[in-house]
C-alpha cells in the first residue's frame, strides 16, 4: 500500500499509530473520562467531530499562511482557530440539535485543551497532506481516539469489580492498564510500520 | 524582599512545585509530553528546560498584565501569550540542534496545550505579583524537569543500557527495547506512581492520589 493512499492514512491513524496509545496525545481525557462507558462514548464522538472541523479549518488557515509566507504565526493561528471552532460547534449544536448538545454537555468546551486536536493539525501540516487526505486523517485519528477510550472504559468497568490492592488503586493501575493496551496495539505496527 | 507584599516570597513558594505539588507525580498534569518524549534522558532534559522557560516567561508576562486583562477574555489572552513563547522556543531549539528538534518533533509546539502552564497562569500568576509568580513558575518547572528526568533516565537505562548516551552496562547487556516504545512510558510512570504511593503510605500520610485530569483546574 502506498504511504499516501487514503486507506493507508486511515488505518495508520486508527491502529498502527493510534493517537492515544502510540503517540500519547489526548491522555487527559483518556485517563479522566474513561471511568464509565456511557461517558466515554460521547467524549470520543465529540472529539472526533471537533477534530473533523478543526482539521478543515487548519488546512484552510495553513493555505493562507503559506500564501502570505507568515508560517511563524501558524501555532497562534491554529490555537485561536481551534478555540473558535469548538465555540462554533457548541453554538451550532445548541441551535440545531439540543439533544446531542445535552448528551455531550461539559465535554465540548474542554476539548479545546485536548492536545490531540492541536497535534492533528500540526501533523497534517508537517506531512503535507492535501485536503482529502487531511479529512480522512482526522476521521481516522478521531476513530482511533474513540476506540482507545472505549476499550479503556470497558476495562476499567471490569476493574471496578476486581480486587485491586489499595496501594495500586487510582492513577497507577490506570497507567499500567494503559501500558498493557498500548502493548497490544504495538502488534498493529506491522500494518504500516513506524513513521 | 518586598516588605509590603501580602504573600512574601519564601522557600515554600519555590519548593511547592518540587515535591508536595509536583505537577507530574502528584497532580498528574501535562501527561502527554511526559510520556511521549522521555525515551532518553537528553530528550527529557531538553523538554523540561523548554517547558520551564515557557512557564517562567508566561508567568512573568501574565503577572505584569494581570490588571490590564479583562476577565472575560483571560483564557484566550493567556493562550496567545503562551503560544508566543512556545514559538520562540520552537525556533530556538531548531537553531541550536536540529537533531534534538527532530527527536522532539511536534511535542515542542504542543507545549501550548500543556495544562501545567495554563493552570499556573490561571491559578497563580494572574493573582500574584511578578516576583512570586516567577519563583513559583520556576519551582514548577524544576519539578516538571525532575519528573521527566526520572522517567527518561529509567527508560533509557532499561531500554538502551545507557544514561545521557553513555553506555553503562557493557556489551553483555540485552536492551529491554519495549521500554523505549510507547508501552514503556505507561508502565514506567505507573511504576513511579506506585513507588510514591508506597512511600506516602510508609510515612502514614492519608493523602490519596486522585485520578486527576487537566480538567479539574479549569
Amino acid at each position: 500500500m502506498p504511504h499516501d493512499s487514503l486507506s493507508f492514512i486511515f488505518l495508520d491513524a486508527v491502529l498502527a499509530n493510534n493517537f492515544v496509545l502510540a503517540l500519547f496525545l489526548g491522555l487527559c481525557p483518556f485517563l479522566g473520562v474513561s471511568g464509565r462507558l456511557e461517558t466515554a462514548l460521547p467524549m470520543g464522538l465529540a472529539t472526533t467531530f471537533v477534530m473533523l472541523v478543526s482539521s478543515i479549518c487548519a488546512w484552510l488557515i495553513n493555505a493562507i499562511l503559506v500564501t502570505f509566507q507568515i508560517e511563524f504565526l501558524r501555532l497562534i493561528a491554529y490555537i485561536a482557530v481551534i478555540a473558535s471552532a469548538v465555540q462554533l460547534v457548541e453554538m451550532a449544536l445548541k441551535k440545531f440539535s439540543p439533544g446531542l448538545f445535552r448528551a455531550l454537555g461539559i465535554y465540548l468546551p474542554l476539548i479545546t485543551t485536548n492536545c490531540a486536536i492541536l497535534g492533528l493539525a500540526l501533523f497534517q501540516t508537517f506531512r503535507h497532506y492535501d485536503f482529502l487526505q487531511s479529512l480522512v486523517f482526522s476521521l481516522g485519528a478521531g476513530g482511533g481516539f474513540t476506540l482507545a477510550i472505549l476499550l479503556m472504559a470497558g476495562l476499567r468497568e471490569k476493574l471496578a469489580l476486581a480486587e485491586v490492592p489499595s496501594i495500586v488503586q487510582g492513577a497507577a493501575i490506570s497507567l499500567i492498564l494503559g501500558g498493557l493496551l498500548s502493548l497490544t496495539f504495538m502488534g498493529f505496527a506491522g500494518l504500516g510500520g513506524q513513521t | 524582599m518586598n516588605g509590603e507584599s501580602p504573600k512574601p516570597v519564601t522557600w515554600e513558594t519555590f519548593a511547592a512545585g518540587l515535591w508536595r505539588e509536583n505537577p507530574v507525580f502528584v497532580m498528574l498534569l501535562g501527561m502527554c509530553p511526559v510520556l511521549a518524549v522521555t525515551n532518553s534522558a537528553v530528550n527529557a532534559l531538553a523538554m523540561g528546560l523548554a517547558t520551564t522557560f515557557v512557564l517562567v516567561a508566561s508567568g512573568l508576562l501574565v503577572s505584569l498584565l494581570r490588571a490590564a486583562i479583562p476577565k472575560q477574555v483571560r483564557i484566550a489572552t493567556y493562550i496567545v501569550i503562551i503560544a508566543t513563547f512556545v514559538t520562540i522556543v520552537d525556533y530556538t531549539i531548531q537553531a541550536i540542534s536540529l537533531d534534538l528538534y527532530n527527536a522532539l518533533g511536534a511535542f515542542i509546539q504542543l507545549i501550548v496545550v500543556n495544562c501545567i502552564i495554563l493552570g499556573r497562569a490561571e491559578a497563580y500568576a494572574s493573582r500574584n505579583r511578578p516576583l512570586p509568580a516567577v519563583v513559583n513558575a520556576l519551582g514548577m518547572g524544576v519539578g516538571f524537569t525532575f519528573a521527566l528526568l526520572c522517567l527518561g533516565g529509567v527508560r533509557e537505562l532499561l531500554g538502551a543500557g545507557s544514561l545521557f548516551g553513555v553506555a553503562l552496562f557493557g556489551d553483555r547487556f540485552e536492551p529491554w527495547v519495549v521500554m523505549l516504545l510507547p508501552p514503556g512510558g505507561f508502565l514506567v510512570l505507573g511504576g513511579w506512581l506506585l513507588l510514591f504511593a508506597w512511600l506516602r503510605r510508609r510515612r502514614g500520610q492519608a493523602v490519596s492520589v486522585e485520578g486527576g485530569t487537566c480538567h479539574t483546574i479549569r
